[in-house]
């Protein structure tokens, strides 16, 4: 099987954000994988181990992704493909799914796994985009992947507890959700081994087309509710609140 | 042109969610001098059409096809599709569910349209429509603009707009039969299911200790196990620490986990990201215990300690023990 997986760079967890010339300050961030991509990762490098073949992961945006494309190799990817995009953002998310569906067409994949959410723009729908492109069957928020006699059989997360099995043939795609397996950590072998893997870079020329929807201004969320804060020394605070939850808020 | 609410349903009962986003397009229409119409998918839609006739709307529709019966992608694409080809709608709305995360982007797309999902709220300036949206987890907010020609197509957030605005009233449902064939369904949905019974009943607890992220290992947990003790509550968490297997599935709150509403929930480095405030925001009081004085969860919290887990915990588990 070849399984193209999309793996994203987004600002690290815990970045402090600030609005800034039309979007935020992206001076001082430092990166990392999106989350449930790191899951679609490893579900692309599991099916593999299983069915044979190799996983090719792919990664739109600027030089920098390639630290977060180098670390998907050294878990195990076979090999890269880097869609130069120095400017993410002159981009409607159709324009990057078009970029990013013209680069997998001609892999000719039988899976595509994508994340089920960015962690920075928090779309969730790039994925179902690229299977309409691509025209692929596709399923969103996958807890688990079966192939049988190359179709599959996978397990959606619907709201509130309940769960769904899909089947559908290949070539799909599929949108992963976290915590869909344990996640692998790169081995020292799988680190030297990554530096000769091939990353193939497709320079992105085309300028910007009908962009969806325009970002007007970016602000940070006023906060309407006054929560009552308390300072002091851990111990100081830690009193004030107990107090309070006893004799003001009467829940304990 | 008109504003077109989709609605959901399965197995012939409404998916709450959707009076939101009628009550929704309801408001818009007024502000934007616009026709309401709502139309709902599905197979053998009567009761439902007839439902949908009480509201105030200019128009219904009922989607009605044998192999809409249980929901697909391509069932619903196609049919969808065809309706807002023939009605040509300005704006097309959708509740921000699971199913329209999976249909309404391949939909929109197929207008060459992006949607512009998971919208908290709106305004109009100048007679232009301005949708507002977060990014970053709920840390940024932005004002955003369609552009290009409509149809446009959003899903709004769930708690966004409320279902008690809705007015009532009637319009006439029309049955909307979209041609479709077996064939043009690639995917094949089973039966829906729970998993097994669930052993920890955080629905009826009084008191919930809920631990996030910011505890970096499983082995700090115990720290967290402790504060419960201390306070009689059940310990939750949220979804990274399920996925991470720290602690069970049963033990999340949250849109994929449990909902809860205790006298008392107290979020330990929890960031507060929408899908996790979705379970626990009708708690009575909520405290939050977090290095970051903008996390998201302050916006619900009724008290707040800004601050180090790792001597925070400790401290109140300290002070309680005291007080015993
Ligand atoms: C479809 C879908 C369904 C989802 N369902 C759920 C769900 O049911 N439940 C759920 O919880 N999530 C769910 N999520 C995930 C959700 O979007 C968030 O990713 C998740 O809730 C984040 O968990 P967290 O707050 O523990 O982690 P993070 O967002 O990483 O936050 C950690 C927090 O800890 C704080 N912190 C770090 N160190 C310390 C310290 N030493 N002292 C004090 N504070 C500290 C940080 O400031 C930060 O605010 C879902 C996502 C999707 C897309
Ligand atoms: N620039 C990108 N490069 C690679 N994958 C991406 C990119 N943008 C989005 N994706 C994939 O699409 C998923 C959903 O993203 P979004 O629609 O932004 O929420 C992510 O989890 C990624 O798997």
């Amino acid at each position: 099987m070849t399984i193209i997986v999309c793996i994203k760079q987004v600002p690290a967890r815990e970045s402090h954000l600030r609005p800034a010339g039309g979007w935020v300050e992206e001076a001082d961030l430092s990166y990392e994988i999106n989350e449930p991509d790191a899951f679609a990762l490893e579900e692309g490098l599991r099916l593999k181990e299983q069915h044979g073949g190799e996983t090719v992961v792919l990664s739109a945006g600027p030089a920098r992704v390639v630290q977060t494309i180098r670390e998907a190799l050294a878990k195990g990817a076979d090999r890269a493909i880097h869609l130069e995009h120095e400017n993410p953002r002159a981009f409607s998310p159709l324009e990057t799914a078009r970029f990013m569906a013209d680069a997998i067409a001609g892999e000719k994949p039988d899976l595509v796994l994508t994340g089920l959410q960015s962690d920075d723009l928090g779309y969730g729908h790039t994925g179902v985009i690229l299977a309409e492109l691509l025209g692929l069957p596709h399923a969103t928020i996958v807890m688990q992947v079966e192939v049988r006699d190359g179709a599959l059989r996978v397990k959606r997360e619907l709201e509130g507890g309940w769960f769904q099995h899909v089947e559908m043939p290949l070539p799909a795609l599929l949108t992963i959700q976290s915590g869909i397996g344990a996640l692998r950590y790169a081995t020292l072998m799988g680190i030297k081994k990554a530096r000769t893997k091939e990353i193939r870079r497709v320079p992105l020329e085309a300028g910007p087309g009908d962009a969806g929807f325009q970002v007007e201004r970016v602000s940070l969320p006023a906060r309407s509710k006054a929560t009552r804060l308390f300072d002091g020394s851990p111990q100081e605070a830690a009193a004030q609140l107990v107090e309070k939850l006893k004799f003001e808020a009467r829940v304990l | 042109m008109s504003i077109l609410a989709v609605l959901e349903q399965r197995a012939g009962a409404w998916n709450r969610v959707s009076f939101e986003t009628l009550a929704a397009a309801q408001q818009l229409g007024e502000e934007l001098g616009r026709e309401v119409s709502a139309a709902v998918a599905g197979a053998g839609l009567e009761n439902l059409a007839s439902e949908l006739g009480g509201h105030r709307l200019g128009r219904g529709y009922a989607v009605d096809h044998p192999l809409l019966e249980n929901y697909t992608a391509d069932g619903y694409t196609l049919a969808l599709g065809q309706l807002i080809e023939r009605i040509k709608p300005f704006l097309v709305l959708f509740p921000h569910t699971y199913q329209a995360r999976d249909f309404a982007p391949k939909l929109a797309t197929r207008s060459g349209r992006v949607l512009l999902s998971d919208a908290i709220g709106h305004r109009v300036e100048n007679g232009g429509l301005v949708m507002v949206r977060q990014f970053f987890q709920g840390k940024i907010n932005a004002d955003l603009r369609f552009a290009g020609e409509p149809p446009y197509f959003a899903s709004l957030q769930a708690g966004a707009y409320r279902a008690d605005r809705l007015a009532p009233g009637s319009c006439p449902v029309e049955t909307f039969r979209p041609e479709l064939e077996a064939a043009q369904i690639r995917t094949r949905p089973l039966e829906v299911f729970r998993e097994a019974e669930t052993t920890v009943d955080l629905g009826s607890a009084e008191r919930i200790v809920s631990v996030g992220r910011g505890i970096r290992e499983a082995d700090n947990l115990p720290m967290v196990q402790k504060l419960a003790e201390a306070l009689g509550a059940e310990l939750a968490a949220s979804r990274p620490i399920c996925d991470n297997g720290w602690l069970p599935m049963e033990r999340q709150v949250g849109s994929s986990g449990q909902t809860v509403s205790p006298k008392l929930y107290l979020a330990v480095g929890i960031s507060g990201a929408i899908q996790h405030l979705v379970g626990m925001k009708g708690s009575k009081t909520i405290v939050a215990i977090n290095k970051d004085p903008e996390a998201p969860i302050f916006e619900v919290a009724d008290y707040g300690i800004v601050g180090d887990l790792f001597q925070v915990v400790p401290a109140l588990v300290e002070e309680l023990e005291k007080r015993k």
